[in-house]
């Protein structure tokens, strides 16, 4: 009996009538000559077109033949299999049309001479004059927020953790999720509002350090209570049971033990703030002159440099921001690539 | 170096669970005392209540007395920091800091309390390490990462660390279930040899184990789930496991029960 | 009971109590991190209001249902109606097109990867997330925009009978609203797939071997054991997206310059559709006191909605991760 049944279910126990590699393989070459024919001889034409009209092509051509062989609910399982397949591509086109352009059209401007200019002293036409005004506004910011945001982020992190008991522990949960969903325009918005005016402290490399902070604690207190975490409570209790004080505890083993994780998600959220630029707009505003002292007046940063290039909207303003596009996102890369370098190392896993 | 306990009527919570309810025993210097029972009879939460690790847990807490000697470790102005230094502790798994070399981690306990100098640190370390029969092993790779030896070796790594603060108590909290039977021959002998210089109590869901190292032998049970553990009784070992005073004790022994 | 003063304990002399000077000044330090964040956020909420409320107050139209933006002008005209709708579209847009996408990706990664490329390919998408928004903004402008006209077009020559690809008669491509919710949808991809990833490898391998015995197909395995799991997960990480979707600015600042409208043609370069997010970054720079004041109120608003959609989010998420999915 179970011979009828098995005969029912197309493709088993017959290998002949399965869609194999090499067949599809065959199937997508003739689907390619197909089109190839098609564009030379019919008005179609581009290569983008091209590209969009073999897979959306393949896609019929692979359906209807495993329909054909193997049935409705392989040819199905097929069409999905492609369709994941090309969600990746979605993904992976963009990221590398986005680097390699900016990559194109960076190296043409950066060169020495821009890496150690500012923009004062320039008229609009002087193609001349660099980022070097911002590089120093970005990486003082930078640094300041990151002097801030790790070890307070840390903090409460250790708090929520360890310490925290009733109502303010939730109270504290509360404002970090809260933040994990705040804009970064409406974060520069908040500095702007409470520092820049409302106390009058005016613009300042400090303000926009401020404003980046608020960006970044979430996320530090986020993975670090993560990592925290994910430290065995057998190891808490070997320390208590040698007699070690909670805080010694926290110190010399609980952290040392999630280093390595909370070391990345702090570098992650740098990298994630290094390129911001909304907040920037709204706390060290944009100037074109060199300002070393980030406590008092506006302040340049890659970011912004960009943004008011762009604003400006002549040739060599775009040539200006692609080549500042290319050093923002390098030392993003960087920080980005190094950070999960830095993952492999964690000797605390989830699974 | 070794001290009598002498637990008086100690209940255990959880929250609002109870997990040991009216404890009392007592626990001789220089022996191996065993707490045997089935899962969840509150041996280990009974075990864990010696050195105030309990209190540890969020919402966990302690009623009764434990006297060490003569002093009551839930005692008024106790500190369970200093409790904790004076009793010292093997876990189920072993548990070495994963960040910390070998050597480091054998001194963890000392360096962290307060001792700097690097002679009285290193003696200690060669010390503890023979003491728990791990020196010959890693005495030419001291400075390697402790989670690079093999289960057994992390096991007596840990006991040379609970040692080398020369605690009064070693207590053990199945030490051997996460390991081979070598490596549970190995600490097996090793607390015979430790007993000379420390009172050991020890949690074992293993039998055998019970009745090869332990001179006196505390059997727990529960009378259903939910209901919290209890002594059920403690005497040598030689009576417990030929002829226990208790009906349940037996009908555990010999299998018929847990 | 005995004093323990009698008792010589052996390391350090008696159990009894000591100043733990260290767990003191370690619980006030965190206890006064955990404090400051708060006293922080309340006091940015004080001012925030402050600021806002007045200006709202001198607005000469309702705040909530005007369409312009001139808060400069005597008197001043300015609401966010035609804002929030413009935030609301691209967004939406930008979810539509981005949330397949990103599923598809989670579910490569989860269930079609090759076991040794899943992670590489993971931290590949999660690049996404690391290019700076403003450089999204000048890719968008310089490039997507000039090298989409012919797609805009043909939207607008074989679609143009849906209102949204309607061209109209004036209608010019280029750097549309679609544009802008095509880089949005780029920005959100790398989120929206890092969470459904996540969920997806939650689901027991149990399941799925068990949908395989009965012999189910990879994509009936999927709708069987994968899906029925984390439906609610994926639509809250799908609300994350819009979260972030809405909250962007730079990038739409960039492809977009038009004042806000409510129009539903989304092709057409000549319409607005600037969101609240941009509309601050853009307006910013030129605004006169109260200006600045009223784009304030504008991010207050920007600021309950991605905290509405955002709790909502995580509500369903944790709602999901809390049934345990195991």
């Amino acid at each position: 009996m179970s011979a009828t049944i098995l005969e029912q279910i197309p493709g088993l126990g017959d290998d002949t009538r399965r869609l194999h590699a090499p067949v599809r393989l065959a199937l997508l070459a003739l689907t390619v000559l197909v089109s190839l024919l098609l564009f030379a001889v019919t008005p179609l034409q581009g290569q983008a077109d091209f590209v969009v009209f073999v897979v959306v092509a393949f896609a019929v051509v692979q359906t209807a033949t495993s329909f054909a062989l193997e049935g409705r609910r392989h040819a199905l399982d097929r069409l999905l299999s492609l369709g994941v397949h090309l969600a990746l591509l979605a993904a992976v086109v963009p990221l590398v049309s986005v680097l390699s352009y900016t990559v194109y059209k960076g190296v043409k401007k950066l060169d020495g001479q821009f890496l150690t200019h500012n923009l004062t002293g320039l008229g609009p036409l002087d193609t001349n004059g660099g980022e070097y005004h911002a590089i120093i506004g970005t990486l003082e910011q930078v640094l300041m927020a990151t002097a801030i945001a790790v070890p307070l982020g840390l903090l409460v992190a250790i708090y929520i953790t360890e310490y925290g008991t009733g109502w303010l522990v939730s109270a504290v949960r509360f404002v970090i999720d809260v933040m994990t969903g705040i804009p970064s325009i409406v974060a520069g918005l908040f500095i702007f509002a409470f520092w820049v005016i409302g106390l009058h402290r005016g613009y300042s490399g400090l303000a926009a350090a401020f404003s980046l902070t608020i960006l970044m604690l979430p996320v530090v207190v986020r993975s670090s209570e993560e990592m925290i975490k994910l430290v065995p409570a057998e190891l808490r209790e070997a320390s208590y049971a040698l007699g070690l004080p909670k805080w010694k505890t926290i110190l010399r083993v609980v952290l040392p033990t999630a280093s390595a994780g909370i070391t990345t998600g702090a570098m992650l959220a740098v990298a994630r703030v290094t390129g911001e630029t909304a907040p920037l707009l709204l706390t060290s505003f944009i100037t074109p002159a060199t300002n070393t002292d980030p406590l008092s007046g506006k302040q340049a940063a890659i970011p912004t440099f960009i943004f008011s290039q762009i604003g400006l909207g002549r040739p060599v303003n775009y040539d200006r921001a692609w080549a500042a596009a290319l050093t923002l996102i390098a030392l993003v890369l960087v920080l980005y690539i190094s950070a999960r370098l830095l993952t492999r190392r964690n000797t605390l896993s989830r699974r | 170096m070794s001290k009598r306990i002498v637990a008086e009527d100690v209940n255990a919570y959880y929250g609002s669970a109870q997990a040991i309810a009216g404890v009392s025993l007592a626990i001789e210097p220089k022996s191996v005392t065993a707490l045997i029972g089935p899962s969840g009879c509150g041996k280990s939460t009974f075990l864990r209540t010696l050195n105030r690790l309990h209190e540890v847990i969020p919402g966990a807490r302690v009623e009764g007395k434990v006297l060490l000697d003569s002093e009551d470790l839930y005692g008024p102005g106790i500190d369970a920091v200093a409790v904790r230094r004076t009793i010292g502790m093997v876990f189920q798994r072993p548990n070495p800091f994963p960040t910390m070399s070998i050597r480091d981690n054998v001194a963890s306990g000392l360096r962290l309390n307060g001792i700097k100098n690097k002679q009285v640190l290193d003696e200690a370390v060669e010390r503890s390490l023979r003491g728990a029969n791990l020196w010959n092993e890693v005495k030419d790779r001291l400075g390697k990462p402790g989670a690079g030896l093999s289960g057994g070796q992390q096991q007596r790594l840990c006991i040379a660390r609970a040692i080398a603060v020369e605690p009064q108590v070693l207590l053990m909290d199945e030490p051997c279930s996460a390991l081979d039977p070598i490596s549970t021959l190995a600490i097996e002998d090793l607390m015979t040899e430790l007993k000379e210089r420390f009172t050991i109590v020890i949690v074992t869901h293993n039998m055998q184990q019970a009745a090869r190292v332990s001179d006196r032998t505390g059997f727990f049970s529960l009378e259903a789930t939910g209901e919290p553990g209890r002594l059920i009784e403690i005497d040598t070992t030689e009576k417990i496991f030929s002829n226990p005073s208790e009906k349940r004790t037996e009908d555990y022994i010999t299998g018929r029960f847990g | 009971m005995t004093s323990t003063t009698e008792a010589p304990s052996g390391l350090s002399g008696g159990l009894g109590p000591r100043r733990r000077v260290g767990d003191r000044v370690f619980t006030a330090l965190t206890t006064g991190a955990g404090l400051l964040v708060l006293a922080l956020i309340v006091a940015i909420g004080v001012f925030l209001l402050t600021k806002a409320i007045p200006a709202v107050r001198k607005d000469s139209t309702s705040f909530f249902t005007t369409k312009l933006w001139q808060p400069d002008n005597t008197p001043p005209v300015f609401g966010i109606a035609a804002l929030v709708f413009g935030t609301l579209l691209s967004s939406v847009i930008a979810l539509v097109v981005a949330g397949p996408i990103a599923i598809g990706i989670a579910l490569y990664i989860s269930d079609y990867a090759p076991r040794r490329l899943a992670a590489p390919i993971g931290y590949l998408v999660d690049l996404l997330a690391a290019v700076p928004s403003v450089v999204y903004g000048l890719w968008g402008l310089l490039f997507l925009a000039p090298h989409s006209d012919k797609f805009q077009q043909f939207l607008s020559d074989h679609l143009g009978f849906i209102p949204l690809f309607d061209l109209g008669k004036n209608g010019v491509v280029g750097r549309s609203v679609l544009i802008a919710s095509l880089v949005l949808a780029i920005m959100i991809l790398p989120i929206v797939a890092a969470i459904s990833r996540e969920i997806f490898l939650q689901v027991p391998a149990a399941n799925r071997e068990a949908a395989l015995a009965l012999g189910a197909t990879k994509l009936e395995m999927i709708r069987l054991a994968v899906l029925p799991y984390s439906r609610s997960g994926v639509v809250g990480a799908l609300m994350l997206g819009l979260g972030r979707a809405l909250g962007e600015t730079i990038a739409v600042a960039l492809v977009l310059s038009l004042a806000p409208t409510t129009s539903f043609h989304i092709i057409d370069a000549n319409i607005g559709g600037n969101t609240i997010a941009a509309n601050i970054a853009s307006q910013y720079q030129a605004a006169e006191p109260l200006g600045q004041r009223a784009l304030i109120a504008s991010g207050l608003v920007l600021f309950v909605i991605t905290f509405a959609v955002n709790g909502l989010a995580r509500y369903v998420v944790s709602r999901s991760s809390r049934r345990g999915i195991a």
